[in-house]
């Protein structure tokens, strides 16, 4: 069993790497430093334009009125739920801040989950950021896939969690086979003190949350966009290319070689 | 010599009004942030709304640079005429879409924080959108083209690391490539856009 897992592994891992410097045809071209590119293919376009629409559907009918409805609620309400729903994800941050070598960024994470998990009562109050240790960037399986090297593999959608690529679905199922101990206390292990369902409720949960903080810049897109597939494809692949670089600096995500040539003054 | 004092003092009037000095980025963007704040607070009925945003817009952003750069590839392959059209039909999808993208906004806070020149091509803004009850900060910095250092112009805006042009460039690249490298089919979809 365990060599079949080994070979389906490598497996994975060639096709990864072999998808990102695949042909021409749908590629997706994320400037990377020192001019180099990372691609990502969008390898079953009409496929994904299909669930698209379907995940824009589901959007319209369940999770814009739910974001909407989640906005009613107060700001201290909003803001507890939000940095609860954050202080679980230190879950999945913290080992992969192991793996990527951020040792720092294990500790300040470590530390923030004991005290807002303690003194901030289920991590609704933030009181590790009052005691100076900030918030850290989310860390998760498909980022550290791409700091060890592995190329973002097809671009696909997934109906109703929307965009991924080969590499961050793999990252996703890492989570699902003990790489998230919130997943492992809940689903797997099912303690008496957490159900299945604490599990579903807090990713539904935060599907919401991320989409009543989006709102209003998801609708201005809608609005603005004449291919509004192609803006989040590309917004998703840019996204995910500054997370695995680790990137906070605009000055370190853009090559100045597609302006180069443009000089209108 | 009273009236030769007036007319040295009138020449050195007039002329003061042609001298340009060179304006810094920083100066540039907190210049455009403050006058689109005072036309979105004001009661002014949206129309007048759009119009005096467009023309902060005209003044100083390179819609032209922008507009080639969207284009990618394609920009090496059209002919002198689809440039022409190209260029008509992108000043308007990109102030129709700017202006559509603002009017929402009634008090935008923009506090611009440092900025970081990159060459003499380039210089970055980094600024902050103020939180609100609705939403978290963001960070937005904007890409200044300072060829020429008397009229700087923006070319790209960045928010939370998401570079727009890049976005817009691959959202026209993808309708091209669709319909097998046909110009036209943007020219179209960019046409049915603006009759929206």
């Amino acid at each position: 069993m365990k060599k079949l897992f080994s070979v389906l592994l490598i497996i994975i891992f060639s096709l990864i790497n072999s998808l990102a410097i695949a042909g021409d045809d749908g590629k997706i071209e994320i400037n990377g430093k020192n001019n180099g590119y990372v691609e990502a293919n969008d390898c079953f376009e009409k496929v994904n334009r299909g669930i698209f629409a379907f995940n824009q559907v589901i959007d319209k009918i369940i999770f814009k009125p739910l974001a909407k409805g989640y906005r009613m609620f107060p700001q201290p309400i909003r803001s507890g739920t939000s940095n609860a729903l954050s202080n679980l994800s230190s879950a999945v941050t913290v080992p992969n801040n192991v793996l990527q070598g951020q040792f720092k960024d294990a500790g300040v994470n470590t530390a923030r989950f004991v005290i807002n998990s303690t003194l901030g009562i289920a991590g609704i109050f933030d009181v590790a950021s009052y005691y100076g240790l900030k918030k850290r960037e989310k860390e998760d399986y498909g980022q550290t896939l791409g700091v060890w090297g592995a190329g973002p593999g097809c671009y696909f959608v997934l109906p109703v969690l929307g965009p991924t690529t080969v590499r961050d679905t793999i990252g996703s199922v890492v989570n699902l086979m003990g790489g998230d101990a919130w997943y492992n206390v809940t689903v797997i292990n099912d303690t008496q003190y957490f159900s299945e369902s604490d599990y579903y409720i807090s990713r539904i949960l935060h599907g919401i949350d991320f989409r009543a903080k989006n709102l209003e810049s998801f609708e201005s897109l809608e609005k603005s966009s004449v291919d509004l597939y192609a803006s989040v494809r590309s917004l998703y692949l840019q996204d995910r290319y500054r997370k695995i670089r680790n990137i906070d600096k605009t000055t370190d995500t853009l090559s100045d070689d597609d302006w180069e040539e443009l000089d209108s003054q | 010599m009273k009236v030769l004092k007036f007319l040295i003092f009138f020449i050195i009037c007039v002329n003061s009004k042609n001298i340009t000095y060179a304006k810094s980025p920083s100066d540039l963007i907190n210049g455009i942030v403050d006058e689109a704040a005072s036309i979105l607070s004001s009661e002014d009925p949206v129309e007048s709304k759009i119009i005096k945003l467009n023309s902060i817009a005209e003044r100083s952003v390179d819609i032209n640079g922008i507009g080639m750069y969207t284009l990618g590839k394609y920009r090496k392959t059209i002919d002198e005429d689809q440039k022409s059209k190209y260029q008509k039909l992108f000043r308007s999808y990109f102030l129709k879409s700017f202006s559509s993208r603002l009017v929402d906004y009634t008090n935008p806070r923009i506090n611009v924080v440092s900025q970081k020149k990159i060459n003499d091509k380039y210089t970055i803004v980094n600024s902050i959108l103020e939180a609100t009850s609705k939403r978290p900060q963001v960070k937005i910095d904007w890409r200044i083209y300072t060829k020429n250092p008397d009229r700087p112009l923006i070319r790209d805006l960045i928010v939370e690391g998401l570079s727009l042009a890049r976005t817009q460039k691959e959202e026209f690249n993808s309708i091209i490539q669709n319909n097998d490298g046909d110009i036209n089919a943007l020219f179209k979809t960019l046409e049915e856009f603006l009759i929206k």
